[in-house]
């Protein structure tokens, strides 16, 4: 390490005034043109429509959303991603769509954005670990994104990838997890109208710690399948392989749906809000069980959990 | 210099005052309800976090004594252990109170089928007769070698603690294996200790039986 030869050599480096000067010039132009230069997208506006699938329940304030995460490549600890994500590149930022479409190709993140137009979803979140929160997510539905894709008949789920990179996220190794993080739906799944492909909430870009700039959001799951800051979206034939389920299998399935009566480690039938003192009893399907039961006629889902 | 310190009339207040600061901490953080989003749980880790630390410390105790030549540490065992017992009950009220809300049905059904809850009640179960015979009276009423052999359950208390720590971690292991190593050298000692006197024993008794040369 000592002795290996620097990729640069000392002259080149600009004199530190001077991209300190730069930095405040950036900082000054993105504040006037209102976008940031390179980097992260954090607090820009966003702007959406509301949603008739919102919850009219009190959404958990802004604080504790952005300081409570699981985010495992940036620590296991919960208040770990706020803190090591702080300076994570997430613009630019490209989505690879492959597998089983018409078409594979990268999309920008400028381009994703435009793809339907905004909404806000003011969704109940439900963690595997007995918390839940109301998040104003917004975003669109991940079946605008499919239909543009164009799947080929033979896509029977998706699969999704997040960002992995070692050198951003130097606290992944700890995790004890596999990474890159892996998610997947059934396309049936992925096309509900509940399946939200995200992109900001609380009226803004998706902080950092929050899975920016783009992640899935599914209501009637464990928050764990809502995978944070994808990179690649697959369509694909066979059920794919998922990071919790590969980690645990026996703890965690490919459905995970919030289920009070299906708990292989803890108790599922009842949660904590954020804020509340208080549990409350768990819904099945997380309270989305009008919208999405139907998706699981017929099939035993203690045995597919 | 330090054994003097040890055993001057400050050292245990002052022991104690330290064992009492983790919960003051928890105590002014709640008051200024500095305890993030999730305060039950954060409460409930804290807690348990110290009872191991406590019961670590406790069984650091006896080496401790032989390795730095302070024989007068044995003053603070008997706190450390009573601090562990506390922490360890606090840890417990916070899961049947703020966790739980006393449903006791609940709590059975955990404690029955919970693996990890299972143990923890385990280790809090084991100290609970060390707690009660802590006193100098009980002592004698058990008798030292007795009341020795008794209090080897913390051995298995600390080995119930660091598993039931482990069996609850989603993925992040090296906290509680850090715990395990820790443990795993402190019995390791007491094993060593113990093989060595066993040794010592054996070979008075076989020297006993040799004939003596006159």
């Amino acid at each position: 390490m000592l002795l290996r030869r620097p990729e640069l050599p000392y002259s080149s480096v600009t004199p530190k005034g001077v991209y300190l000067s730069r930095r405040r010039f950036f900082g000054s132009a993105s504040a006037v043109l209102g976008f940031a230069a390179g980097g992260t997208l954090e607090g820009q506006k966003l702007s959406a429509a509301k949603s008739p699938f919102s919850t009219t329940e009190k959404p958990t304030p802004f604080q504790d959303v952005t300081s409570y995460n699981n985010f495992y490549e940036f620590g296991t600890a919960k208040s770990d991603p706020a803190r090591n994500a702080k300076r994570f590149r997430s613009d630019p930022w490209a989505v690879s769509i492959e597998g089983a479409v018409a078409k594979p190709r990268v999309l920008d993140l400028d381009v994703l954005l435009q793809i339907a137009p905004l909404e806000e979803r003011i969704y109940r979140h439900r963690c595997v670990e007995g918390w839940s929160i109301v998040v104003p997510w917004i975003g669109f539905p991940l079946n605008a994104l499919i239909k543009l894709a164009n799947p080929t008949s033979s896509a029977k789920y998706v699969a999704f990838q997040s960002l992995y990179d070692p050198k951003q996220m130097p606290d992944a190794r700890y995790a004890g997890i596999p990474f890159p993080y892996l998610e997947g739906l059934r396309m049936d799944e992925a096309l509900h109208p509940l399946s939200l492909l995200c992109f900001g909430l609380y009226g803004e870009v998706l902080p950092n710690q929050n899975g920016a700039p783009i992640r899935l959001v599914v209501p009637w799951k464990y928050g764990f399948k809502s995978i944070k800051s994808i990179t690649k979206i697959r369509f694909v034939e066979k059920q794919p392989p998922t990071t919790w389920s590969l980690a645990v299998p026996s703890v965690y399935g490919f459905y995970s749906n919030v289920n009070p009566e299906v708990d292989p480690l803890w108790s599922q039938a009842t949660e904590r809000r954020l804020g509340d003192f208080f549990k409350r009893k768990t819904l099945k399907f997380n309270g989305y069980a009008e919208q999405v039961a139907s998706l699981y006629g017929g099939m035993d889902l203690r045995k597919n959990f | 210099m330090l054994n003097r310190i040890i055993s001057g009339r400050w050292a245990k207040p002052s022991m104690f005052l330290i064992c009492l600061l983790p919960a003051v901490a928890l105590g002014w953080r709640a008051w200024r309800q500095d305890l993030g989003a999730n305060p039950v749980e954060y409460i409930t880790h804290a807690t348990g976090d110290w009872t191991l630390r406590l019961l670590l410390i406790t069984l650091t105790v006896t080496p401790m004594r032989w390795l730095l030549h302070l024989p007068q540490l044995i003053r603070f065992r008997r706190m450390l252990g009573l601090f562990a017992f506390f922490y360890g009950c606090l840890h417990f009220l916070t899961y049947v109170w703020l966790d739980k809300f006393f449903d006791t049905r609940d709590i059975l059904g955990d404690i029955g089928k919970r693996p990890f809850v299972t143990i923890g009640f385990t280790s809090l179960m084991l100290m609970t007769p060390l707690a009660v015979t802590s006193t100098a009276s009980w002592i004698r009423r058990l008798g030292g070698r007795r009341w020795q052999l008794l209090h080897r359950l913390i051995y298995f208390s600390g080995l119930a603690g660091v598993i039931h720590f482990y069996w609850l971690i989603k993925s992040d292991i090296r906290l509680p294996a850090l715990y395990g190593a820790l443990l795993f050298l402190l019995l390791a000692y007491r094993l060593f200790v113990f093989a060595a006197k066993w040794r010592e024993r054996h070979r008075r008794r076989v020297s006993e039986l040799q004939p003596q040369p006159t």
